[in-house]
């Protein structure tokens, strides 16, 4: 294959993308994906509520994962299973000569564009840095829920939800799904995270506690796990909590190991390649969509993510290999959060590899995380001093999404220095 | 049941008794290498520092420095011919005090007196040229280009995998409890029935103290000093390219950071005494020193991820060098008290017992028409070719091209040959300790369903 789109990872960004890109005619696409199903995460996350914003219908993950594969296949992209990208190397004409492995062999592909898909995870026990044994037992949601839901597994006794947002709770169902007896959601927060609704249903229904101000300080067991420590942050107090399963949920960190090995510019806060409001990276050519560049977001958004980085790449294509990286373009004004904000993705306008400086990002608006609660709490978007945006005030939740609307893109300007968004007027709640 | 009576039984598979089983398993020996865990090399030689050294810092005329020396060069030479992931990456010594650059010359002159000539000292803006990463405030150092990193995991395995193919019999979940000596014959009581033998070889690590007890010994005691470590991801390995080891204090060798032969970054280890012999839990004040040191010594350090933590224990007696004798009369051989350098002495170690307990009326007969070679392991490491890059190999044989744990690249044609390999993996651990599998920094989240799955077909459950 040349000249077309090498697409890495068949998750819902990337397979709408595929579909995208096909529309558009731009060239043969090739989505690799390193699982042996293509579908991405949704494939083993049982319950509904996927499909919503990009597919305008409402059905279960594996469903929404089988009916993208399908739409990808059917609009002609070649969806390889097995196959996981190695590397790339750039060539002198800005294609990309990318490196796969799969059980056919080893294989060089050139691309015109690169797409990087290839999602987000959740940081483990370890990563956390959370100290004792190492027994077996303790896993995170992703691994949770491969065993119930693709392994068939059933999972008898105690069980603790390190997490308490959309994902924790999806854990305690898939937990009291496979037999398992959930003690507690344990959040450091003064608070779950989740939709009200979501959190009462499975309180109702399973009568789980969500343990707030609270930690894991410890796990216990050698060979199995015997319990874990559970310590408030306010006060240190500590007790010992049996239990024979330990989820860790959330904390999201996106899978950015091709990124940072191809030496994109990566982005402090998100973690994932820095990428401008057409989700261009740094390099020229390469563009990166999903929860990659936001982690996490859910699947519909992912989708329709990359669904936009699709039409900038087949915009790309149609203008010609233009020029190598950086040429003739003003350098990218970055775009930083102070906290309580976390991270803010795009986090570039007017990439050096992207002419569309003043394109509009996905769904026209960015998207947000705040590190802590705040009710009535507003945005503003300064450069140099100057103000370019403020918002109406809104309520802050972690690991929820706040949107930024994108109207104030065309007052930026290309020679200044970096954009900023603030909170003002906010207070803890 | 009655075990069939043995010339030698090895008490411990780590890799101290596997390295003293494949040497005797070159003579004409009914051999039986006895182990209380699931799987050989599941104690300390499991988690250490993973450094293959030179001996340059052992104490000058101990045990522990000859055969450090003799240990180190012996095992370069077999990790080569067996697929031992090593890589010689050198070590800078590094200081960071006016006082720490005074010790300096001290340590080149014990190298020198150890037998090891080839440390230099390095000027601050050598040391800066050679490592650019590393945390300002750096004096000066030493260069030592010998030390190396290995796999502490292949090691033990691939003399385990020698000495079983050389006819040793290898008893797994088999403690030893005691021991009746009457006439030519030891009967040891196990976790599995007596076994009759003529010769023991104490090289039960941890638990060596007691096993030398049960002889009659009881010349040392084990003070199990544990070390904690954390591994860093594979995308920090780029922050450095030797071992960047401290200065050292009377009581430890220090924290060192240093890559790895599976491309990730080591620090560690803390060094703190406990009670039991069996705590290799983490703590959260040992996790907090590690870091502040690793921030110091490599600072780009703090914004890397934590691919893992561990804590091994080192098996230290209040004797500072190895205890190692061997008893005639009694027909019984120790090899106690191996602190923090078991891995890198082993062959060093072994070749001494085998000479003592020689001397001692052991008769070693080689065996007719045997010649010893290293088995050869599946390579694990990051310094040559895995299946997954290796072209002929995946067209030879597709499961060589299926990967089935990301982060680390393992296929699933290594996890079905370890799951069939000659010693075989007895749970989850031990896979992981064979191919890597699920050792990478999504510890699971991708592919801990799928390998408990493959385990599961093996025949091997959870712990």
């Amino acid at each position: 294959m040349t000249g077309g789109v090498v697409v890495v990872g068949a998750g819902p960004a990337g397979l709408s993308a595929a579909v995208e890109l096909r529309r558009l005619g731009a060239g043969p696409v090739l989505v690799a994906d390193r699982e042996s199903e293509p579908g991405g995460v949704p494939r083993h996350s049982w319950h509904t509520g996927y499909g919503l914003r990009d597919l305008r219908r409402v059905m279960t993950g594996p469903a929404y994962a089988r009916s993208l594969v399908s739409a990808a296949l059917a609009a002609g992209a070649d969806v390889r299973a097995d196959t996981t990208v190695t590397g790339w190397t750039p060539g002198p004409d800005g294609s990309h000569a990318v490196t796969m492995t799969s059980p056919a062999g080893l294989a060089t592909v050139r691309a015109a564009a690169v797409l990087l898909a290839t999602g987000c995870r959740e940081r483990p026990r370890t990563a956390r840095l959370v100290p004792g044994d190492r027994p077996a037992g303790v896993m995170t949601t992703g691994e949770l829920q491969q065993r119930v839901y693709l392994g068939g597994e059933r999972l008898a006794g105690r069980a603790l939800v390190v997490g308490a947002e959309h994902v924790s709770f999806s854990a305690a169902l898939t937990l009291a799904h496979a037999g398992a007896d959930v003690v507690a959601l344990v959040t450091g927060y003064e608070r779950q995270q989740s939709y009200a609704a979501f959190r009462f249903g499975a309180a109702v229904r399973w009568r789980v506690p969500v343990w707030t101000w609270s930690v894991v300080r410890r796990i216990a067991g050698r060979g199995r796990l015997e319990g874990v420590e559970v310590a408030d942050v306010r006060t240190g107090a500590a007790r010992f909590v049996p239990c024979e399963v330990v989820v860790f949920t959330g904390d999201w960190i996106p899978d950015h190991e091709l990124a940072r090995l191809a030496g994109l510019a990566m982005d402090p806060g998100t973690r994932g390649p820095a990428v401008d409001t057409t989700l261009a990276t740094s390099l020229t050519g390469v563009f990166a969509a999903g929860n990659l560049v936001h982690a996490a977001e859910t699947a519909d958004i992912a989708a329709l993510s990359g669904r936009h980085a699709a039409r900038h790449i087949a915009r790309y294509i149609a203008a010609g290999l233009a020029g190598g990286p950086g040429a003739g373009a003003a350098a990218p004004v970055p775009v930083l959060v102070e906290p309580p904000l976390r991270w803010i993705s795009p986090n570039v306008i007017g990439s050096a590899a992207s002419p569309g400086s003043a394109a509009s990002p996905p769904l026209g608006r960015f998207v947000l995380r705040s590190a802590g609660f705040r009710r009535g709490a507003r945005l503003e978007v300064r450069q140099d001093g100057r103000l370019l945006a403020s918002t109406r005030p809104a309520r802050l939740i972690p690991e929820r999404p706040v949107h930024l609307d994108a109207g104030w893109l065309a007052r930026v300007d290309p020679a200044g220095g970096p954009v900023r968004v603030v909170t003002c007027a906010a207070w803890r709640g | 049941m009655t075990l069939a009576p043995a010339d030698v039984v090895i008490i411990g598979a780590g890799v101290v008794g596997t390295a003293i089983a494949r040497t005797l398993a070159a003579y004409s020996l009914d051999i039986v290498l006895a182990e209380a865990a699931r799987d050989v090399g599941t104690g300390t030689s499991k988690a250490n520092t993973a450094i293959l050294h030179t001996g340059f810092d052992a104490k000058p005329g101990s045990l522990e420095s000859r055969l450090l020396s003799r240990g180190s060069e012996l095992l370069r030479g077999y990790a080569s011919a067996a697929r031992i992931p090593v890589e010689r990456t050198g070590a800078l010594l590094v200081a960071w005090t006016p006082d720490q650059v005074a010790a300096l010359p001290s340590i080149e002159e014990n190298a020198r007196r150890n037998g090891y000539r080839a440390v230099r000292p390095l000027a601050a803006a050598e040391l800066y040229a050679r490592e650019p990463a590393l945390g300002p405030g750096a004096l000066g150092g030493l260069e030592i280009p010998d030390e190396s990193v290995i796999c502490p995991w292949t090691t033990p395995l691939a003399f385990a995998t020698e000495a079983v193919a050389a006819g040793v019999r290898l008893l797994l979940s088999t403690q030893v409890t005691g021991v009746v000596s009457a006439g030519d014959f030891h009967e040891l009581a196990t976790a599995r029935g007596p076994l009759r033998c003529r010769w023991v070889v104490n090289a039960a690590g941890l638990g060596s103290d007691e096993v030398d007890r049960m002889f009659g010994g009881g010349g040392f005691t084990i003070r199990p000093r544990r070390g904690e470590l954390i591994v860093f991801d594979k995308l920090a390995r780029t922050l450095l390219r030797s071992i960047l080891l401290p200065v050292p204090t009377a009581r430890t060798k220090g924290v060192l950071v240093a890559p790895t032969v599976y491309g990730n970054v080591l620090l560690g280890p803390t060094a703190e005494d406990v009670g039991d012999r069996s705590d290799t839990a983490t703590t959260e004040a040992g996790l907090r020193s590690l870091l502040a040191a690793g921030r110091r010594i490599l600072p780009g350090l703090a914004t890397e991820e934590v691919t893992s933590t561990y804590a091994g224990l080192r098996a230290a007696t209040e004797h500072s060098d190895y205890v190692i004798s061997v008893d005639g009369r009694g027909r019984y051989a120790c090899a106690g008290g191996i602190r923090s350098t078991g891995l890198s002495a082993s062959l060093g170690i072994a070749e001494h017992v085998a000479g003592r307990l020689e001397e001692a009326g052991l008769v070693l007969k080689p065996r007719p028409g045997f010649s010893v070679s290293p088995p050869v392991m599946p390579y694990i490491g990051e310094a040559g070719v895995r299946p997954y890059q290796d072209a002929a190999a995946i067209a030879a044989d597709p499961a060589y091209g299926q990967i089935v744990c990301h982060c680390e690249r393992v296929t699933g044609g290594e996890i079905r040959d370890a799951l069939a390999s000659p010693v075989r993996p007895a749970d989850l651990a031990g896979l992981r300790r064979r191919t890597r599998a699920g050792n990478g920094r999504c510890q699971g989240f991708y592919c801990g369903a799928a390998v408990s799955r493959l385990l599961a077909e093996a025949g091997i459950g959870a712990p």
